[in-house]
């Protein structure tokens, strides 16, 4: 069954030339793109449970053996994140396609989202099966370069201005990483990941801290952990809702899913474990504070990201199988649950025109389906028991309290306080949001700003619309998600009159562009569904680490025999 | 392994000009930074396979230079191409919109920055880090900055 491997970035790079040769057919070219993310999706399914019975899959590409050539390698680990990874991009696509970002968009460059989506689909899941550091590099590249092009997309001014943020960190990152992988060749002469962990511990000590840390600093900018993490809620939320969401949810934890693999395969020892410890602790502390002080939920979503980033840091950082596993099972949760709440986010920004809380007001009332959408995946993420968060934080808690070190309890300290720091932060949302009545016009104008790109792009013709707005009742009973979304685009996008103040007063109507509710509902019932196959999945997240821990398995089924 | 000390020397001269010239506001003067790094990282992958040695195609393996280096310098001179490509159209695109090149303030942060010390009345932190606006302007010395030493 290797075969299968190397189609999971085959079958969406080819998709994506496809999808690129048809720009004047956007049905076929949108039929492409879900038919290529659902055959990833299929094929990573089946290679996550073949793996987890048969063992560590190994390709190596062309047919040249390992150290020599490129080795594709889908172990546990790889298989799992896999699997999430082309479900959300799955999800997100079919909630961009509900969105109109290509369709109602006549500013963006609407042709070029799904082959770019794509690319972006095969540097993800590339990265996840890369054998060799180069490999590695290349995939993140590919995501890298589609990610410049999605978070600028439509070229507006503040999204450019918010792009070149991203774009230089990232390269930044990307030439770190490069120099990382020559100072590796040269002091190893491979950049295969198994014979680097063979051939690593024959290292002085001094080189191996000098190549550890220079990989590390490479990955910890993709991840966003503390140090290195500014960029981050400075440039992911001026993007559309669903680019948003892929980036939250997926390219943070393709640096996580590095730092793992630095951290178990690479260079297994403890060297830097107490640093990863302390950067943990500083990264969910000072994120969920940034969160706090926020007032736009975009903004504070991506500080809550940040925030949780140190979770998955910690459980790594604390190198046994019990930190390992739970930082796998934190992983999945997290990429679900964050994506989640940030297609939420688009939806609450579809409806009230903004996300600045501060404007937002009366959703409870004008949308109780999209309250209860918010209100799950925030406990979620907060850890209130039932959910996954709450399981995932349980397993880091229990594996620190197993480390019982004095700096593990720290992070344990911190990690409570942060949840509960997350659960307020969100909290203060659903007040505002929700809770509250809708806020009067001229509160709402100076903050409105933030938003408007999107309004303004979203909304191509308001003149028509304010017709029904100002006579406050829903017209065309009906009438298609395009017609019923109007009215709170084009009140959006005029904040300084005074029609937003009167849409407020008359109870909103309380039409969900339904498209989007569908996919979000989706997302949500994922989430919690991560509760219901928790035990499953915790013990597959363990049999992983297991694995991982022990690198010589890895080893051997790259290299086979021959050592 | 012998390294000739003159292109190490090139490399780190290199490297820094580049370092240097990324850290720049203007978004030409990056590009130029992001030219001179991507170069130096190549140079220092062909460091990297040792000295010099006849080309690596022919009959006998004996005395070849390692080609693996050269092919990651090459991948990585084609992924430099398409990003500065990008990073061209980048610069065009801010041109035609603000006439300038350089990044600009990060307006959300610094309007989180200014509303602190605006309206004190409506929001419950209002006190809780007072900004002015003047120090609003970093973009990265916003929200997040002072929780540093509250965390330690």
């Amino acid at each position: 069954m290797t075969w299968l491997v190397p189609l999971l970035v085959l079958v969406p790079l080819l998709g994506a030339a496809i999808a690129l040769g048809l720009l004047r057919h956007q049905e076929l070219q949108r039929a492409i793109t879900v038919a290529v993310l659902a055959v990833a999706v299929a094929l990573a399914a089946t290679l996550m449970v073949l793996v987890d019975q048969h063992g560590t899959i190994v390709v190596q590409v062309g047919g040249w053996e390992a150290p020599y050539g490129i080795s594709l390698v889908v172990d546990r680990l790889s298989a799992l994140l896999l699997t999430v990874s082309a479900s959300v991009l799955l999800l997100v696509l079919l909630f961009s396609i509900g969105q109109g970002l290509a369709a109602d968009d006549e500013d963006a460059p609407v042709t070029i989202f799904y082959p770019t989506y794509l690319v972006l689909a095969a540097g993800v899941l590339d990265a996840f099966l890369a054998g060799d550091l180069f490999n590695l590099y290349v995939a993140f590249e590919m995501l890298l370069v589609a990610s410049y092009v999605l978070i600028t997309l439509g070229g507006s001014e503040q999204r450019v201005r918010a792009g070149t943020t991203y774009i230089v960190t990232s390269l930044i990152a990307s030439a770190i990483f490069l120099a990382a992988i020559g100072l590796v060749y040269g002091a190893t002469g491979t950049v295969n990941i198994a014979q680097i962990s063979q051939r690593v511990a024959e290292l002085p000590e001094h080189v191996q801290l000098l190549l550890h840390t220079m990989l590390l600093i490479g990955f910890g900018i993709k991840a966003a952990v503390f140090p290195l993490a500014f960029w981050l809620p400075d440039s992911y939320p001026t993007a559309p809702a669903p680019v948003t969401a892929v980036f939250a949810g997926l390219l943070t934890k393709v640096g996580i899913y590095a730092i793992i693999r630095l951290e178990t395969i690479i260079f297994p020892g403890p060297q830097l474990n107490d640093v990863l410890l302390v950067v943990a602790v500083l990264t969910m502390v000072v994120g969920v504070l940034g969160a706090v002080s926020q007032t736009d939920v975009k903004r504070l979503l991506s500080f809550t990201l940040i925030s949780h980033i140190g979770f998955m840091v910690m459980g790594i950082g604390l190198g046994t199988v019990a930190g390992t596993a739970a930082a796998v099972f934190y992983t999945v949760h997290h990429i679900v649950v964050q994506t989640t709440l940030f297609l939420v986010s688009g939806v609450m920004e579809r409806i009230g025109g903004t996300t600045s809380s501060r404007s937002l007001g009366g959703l409870l009332k004008a949308a109780p389906l999209l309250a209860a959408l918010y209100l799950v995946p925030a406990f979620n993420l907060g850890g209130i028991p039932p959910f996954s968060g709450f399981i995932g934080k349980l397993g880091l808690f229990r594996a620190a309290a197993e480390d019982g070190s004095p700096l593990a309890w720290v992070t344990v300290a911190a990690g409570v306080l942060t949840s509960l720091l997350t659960l307020y932060a969100l909290m203060r949302v659903w007040d505002a949001a929700f809770w509250r009545p809708k806020p009067a016009a001229e509160a709402a104008a100076p903050h409105v700003t933030t938003a408007e790109p999107h309004a303004h792009l979203r909304s191509p013709e308001p003149a028509p619309l304010t017709v029904s707005e100002e006579t406050g009742e829903a017209y065309h009973p009906g009438g298609s998600t395009t017609v019923t979304d109007a009215p709170h685009a084009s009140s959006a996008s005029r904040p300084a009159t005074g029609s937003t103040a009167t849409a407020g007063e008359a109870p909103e109507p309380a039409r969900l562009p339904r498209m989007l509710v569908a996919v979000t509902t989706v997302a949500v019932l994922g989430s919690v569904a991560l509760t219901v196959v928790a035990g499953p999945l915790y013990g597959y997240a363990t049999r992983a680490a297991e694995s991982l821990e022990s690198p010589d398995r890895y080893v051997q089924a790259v290299l086979g025999g021959a050592r | 392994m012998t390294i000739t000390l003159v292109l190490v020397i090139a490399m780190a001269v290199l490297f820094s000009c580049g370092v240097y010239l990324l850290l720049e506001r203007s978004l030409t003067r990056m590009l130029l930074g992001f030219l001179l790094l991507g170069n130096s990282i190549n140079l220092l992958l062909l460091i990297m396979s040792g000295a010099a040695g006849r080309p690596p195609i022919g009959k006998t393996a004996e005395g070849i230079t390692d080609p693996l280096p050269q092919a990651f310098a090459l991948t990585a001179i084609v992924i430099t191409f398409a990003v500065s490509a990008f990073l061209l159209a980048l610069i065009h695109r801010s041109w035609k919109l603000s006439r300038a090149d350089e990044v600009e303030v990060d307006e959300a942060d610094a309007a989180i920055g200014r509303s602190r010390s605006a309206d004190h009345d409506d929001d419950p932190e209002a006190d809780f880090d007072p900004k002015s606006p003047e120090d609003a302007d970093d973009p990265h010395d916003g929200a997040p900055q002072p929780t540093e030493e509250a965390s330690r």
